[in-house]
């Protein structure tokens, strides 16, 4: 096969890629992340009409009139289903979503709430939390793990790709004021593991020509090594990226943000694997005493 | 790596079959228990109800710390120590000591052996913490002595909330705690709530008081409302008879007035405290009282004796029978508060279902026409171990009964599309070993030896991803980890031992064939 010149465009990609991680940094600063009832705390019904009845501006009014605080209606998936979210929670009130629901049907006609959800603000502050935290946890982890297996300069390298992908994917979640909820956050833990498990296979490739080459230069290095497992990229992505797609399109609405999130997170991934683990070596000067120091010790 | 013994072959293959067999027992039906297992569906997918309450503490603690008032002044009675101005304030008993008595009283609230302040030899602590100034001592609860409150009055909820969801009669419910001041609560097939809501929403405390004759509240009495709003009445603050000491409840129909009403039926020691006090007030008003709320106040006519006894009060037959199983579970220690709840009709359920299957179908389908494009024979191979892959991992699913959530599906179509990627390695390396190696057998043998460590660090990464999801995650989300987890362990079984064998037999028997990949 061709030998592709990756390591030419090292520099360009990098500057690209601080963009958009600057990018990202001031949306979640500024403009900050939407999160949904999971994180937020209020309720979410999923509700079905009868198809004469419905529409957005109808159903907003009618909920508009209850006094729910912030209502917020979108469609969802066909164009009988509808998400109204709304701060308020009040499950305590075993009659609420009743007298909601009865409401609702003497102003738009017979409707069917298909989904509830009500949670609390402790609930919802410790969702939160445990979100972060579980996100820290593996990033930490992953920092571990590669520590172990490789030497120290290697396991920048992964943990900068690791911190571009999930930035860079909650920036556009950002951008898109896409909802933030608890799949989410597995997504982005799965991105993580990815991630790191396409970083850790070129870096093996590295490791493994450094002791065979002791000549050649890092920049060249990388550059063989990503072209020996280039094909192994290629297909693991695509196929990974089969199975993702046909979530996001079969799979229904509520795997949507899910899927969509691991997407992006896939092509970062593969990406940064590239253009972010690789010029880290390079700029650290890695060569093969790097590993062989580390290995008489 | 590319011999097998015997044994070894048979022993996948066995292995394999079992496994598969679970997959396979989702589809069929058999009269074994344990053979006709079906993967447990999450309530996202069968739909259902998922109600997390809170304990709310702060009475129970009120209440300990009266009758702990009680005890102490009793205490230091009989210990001839004078102690006055007892006030409980901000959680905790403030009272003064004469001073003469101040080390005296001290002591024996510190001692390992004080009768009035525990001391719990497992968390090496009281179960109060003393404030000394001067004369004034002040105590509360120390977090020991709060988490074994918490605990013991958990324990008591949560019987009585397993008690009223067993006398609605959901199927298969599922009461856990919830650290010490939760309980979860998973009603599958449920998608109105609402009655299970209001029964757990009531502490259901039923006291019987007598109303006072006077007209101002006084030391004694208190005034309380009626359930209905009406009226307000002045109430004795004594207790004739508590819900502790009913033995049944049931609706029934009054003959008279034809009305529905809850007759109850009192144990031994009820009857005879609920007769003496009916001879004693007979004409006056005995206040049935619920939870603070007056339901009704009958005039007592004649002294009831027999320990049967009804209450009246505007009630449906619903009503009726919900006020009847409140009485018979028994009272709350404590209110509960739903702090979460998630609710999904059945018909939603049925679609996820539906939609990841189909995504499933669709996403194996691509992933296998790519593996077959790419790779031909060894294609085949690798969706060879693909497919037994995704029958091990449902059959595991099975066999342990895990749960099956939506994202959990999400989880196996992932596991599709990222299984590939170690037969993807391998095959990758061995083209590279025939490059430089003549013979066929070594470069399989080197190309599964030298790509064995990356494809390891690979799915070590994953797992981990897997394993804190599964110790942060809830419900839906745990539910992606187990797929995703367990999705790695036969990944590599089915790479090593499925896809390297066929791959073994094929190189040995086709070892002079020119460009075997």
């Amino acid at each position: 096969m061709k030998t592709i010149y990756f390591n030419k465009f090292y520099k360009s990609f990098n500057i690209l890629s601080g963009i958009l991680i600057i990018a990202s940094l001031v949306f979640l600063v500024f403009k900050g992340l939407n999160f949904g009832v999971d994180f937020k705390g209020g309720t979410l019904i999923e509700l079905r009409t009868d198809k004469s009845s419905a529409n957005i501006t109808k159903i907003r009014d009618s909920f508009n009139q209850m006094n729910l605080g912030d209502v917020s209606v979108k469609n969802f998936g066909n164009e009988t289903d509808f998400v109204v979210k709304f701060e308020k929670q009040n499950s305590n009130d075993p009659q609420f979503i009743e007298e909601i629901k009865t409401k609702l049907s003497n102003s738009i006609g017979t409707v069917d709430f298909r989904r509830v959800e009500n949670v609390g603000p402790k609930v919802s502050k410790e969702l939160l939390r445990s979100g972060v935290i579980a996100i820290a946890l593996s990033l930490a982890a992953m920092l571990l793990y590669i520590w172990i297996r490789f030497e120290w300069q290697f396991s920048l390298g992964a943990i900068l790709a690791l911190f571009h992908d999930v930035i860079i994917t909650l920036g556009v979640f950002s951008v898109f004021s896409l909802e933030i909820n608890l799949s989410i956050v597995a997504a982005v833990l799965t991105i993580v593991g990815y991630s790191m498990n396409d970083t850790v296979v070129i870096f093996d490739r590295v490791r493994e020509n450094l002791r065979k080459y002791a000549d050649v230069k890092i920049f060249e290095l990388t550059n063989i090594s990503i072209n020996e497992t280039l094909s192994r990229t290629i297909i693991t992505s695509v196929t990974t990226l089969l199975a993702l797609l046909s979530i996001f399109i079969f799979g229904g609405e509520i795997l949507k943000g899910f899927s969509l999130a691991m997407i992006l997170g896939v092509i970062f991934g593969t990406y940064s694997s590239i253009y972010i683990a690789n010029p880290v070596l390079v700029s650290l000067k890695v060569s093969q005493r790097t590993i062989v120091k580390e290995e008489k010790e | 790596m590319l011999y097998f013994s015997k044994l070894r072959v048979f022993s996948v293959l066995i292995f394999t079959l079992i496994i598969s067999y679970f997959t396979i027992s989702n589809f069929t039906k058999v009269d074994d228990e344990f053979f006709s297992k079906n993967i447990k569906l999450g309530l996202d997918l069968q739909g259902g109800s998922y109600l997390l309450l809170e304990i709310d503490n702060e009475p129970v603690i009120t209440q300990r710390l009266q009758s702990k008032v009680l005890e102490f002044k009793k205490f230091f009675k009989d210990k001839d120590i004078k102690v006055r101005n007892f006030v409980i304030e901000d959680k905790s008993i403030i009272f003064d000591v004469e001073n003469t008595k101040i080390e005296d009283v001290k002591s024996l609230l510190d001692d390992d052996k004080s009768e009035i302040n525990p001391y719990f030899q497992q968390y090496k602590s009281h179960q109060f913490n003393i404030e000394n100034m001067d004369t004034s001592f002040k105590l509360e609860f120390s977090d020991y002595g709060l988490v074994l409150l918490k605990n013991s009055s958990l324990d008591q909820a949560i019987e009585i909330v397993r008690r009223r969801v067993d006398e609605v009669g959901t199927n298969e419910p599922n009461i856990l705690k919830r650290g010490n001041d939760r309980i979860l609560v998973e009603l599958p097939g449920l998608d109105d709530p609402g009655r299970i809501k209001s029964l757990l929403g009531k502490t259901a405390n039923l006291t019987f008081q007598f109303i006072s004759s006077s007209s101002e509240e006084s030391f004694g009495t208190e005034k309380l409302s009626f359930e209905d709003g009406s009226s307000e009445a002045i109430v004795s603050k004594r207790i004739v008879l508590s819900g502790d000491n009913l033995m049944d409840a049931k609706p029934t129909m009054n003959n008279q007035t034809n009305e529905t009403v809850v007759s109850f039926s009192l144990d031994r020691v009820g009857a005879r405290k609920f007769g003496k006090a009916t001879s004693n007030g007979v004409g006056k008003r005995l206040a049935i009282v619920l939870d603070g709320k007056i339901i009704s106040a009958p005039e007592v006519r004649e002294p009831i004796i027999g320990g049967n006894g009804q209450i009246s009060g505007n009630f449906t037959f619903q009503s009726a029978t919900d006020l009847a199983l409140l009485l018979r579970s028994g009272a709350l220690p404590a209110p509960l508060n739903i702090i979460e709840e998630r609710t999904v009709g059945p018909d939603l359920g049925k679609d996820s279902i539906n939609a990841g299957i189909m995504s499933l179908i669709i996403g194996f389908i691509l992933v296998v026409a790519f593996m077959f494009y790419k790779y031909r024979f060894f294609g085949l191979i690798a969706n060879l171990a693909l497919i037994s892959n995704l029958f091990l991992l449902v059959g595991i699913l099975t066999l342990f009964e895990a749960t099956l959530t939506l994202p959990g599906i999400a989880g196996i179509i992932l596991t599709v599309g990222m299984a590939v990627d170690a037969n993807v390695l391998i095959f990758e390396r061995i083209k590279e070993e025939l490059k430089n190696e003549n013979n066929s057998i070594v470069a399989f043998d080197s190309g599964y030896t030298k790509s064995r460590t990356t494809i390891l660090d690979a799915n070590i990464t994953t797992l981990i991803a897997a394993v804190i999801l599964f110790f942060m995650g809830s419900g839906p989300i745990k539910g992606f980890s187990i797929t995703l987890g367990v999705g790695i362990l036969t990944t590599l079984f089915s790479v090593y031992f499925i896809a390297r064998l066929i791959t073994a037999y094929y190189v040995i028997k086709n070892k002079h064939k020119e460009k075997l990949i």
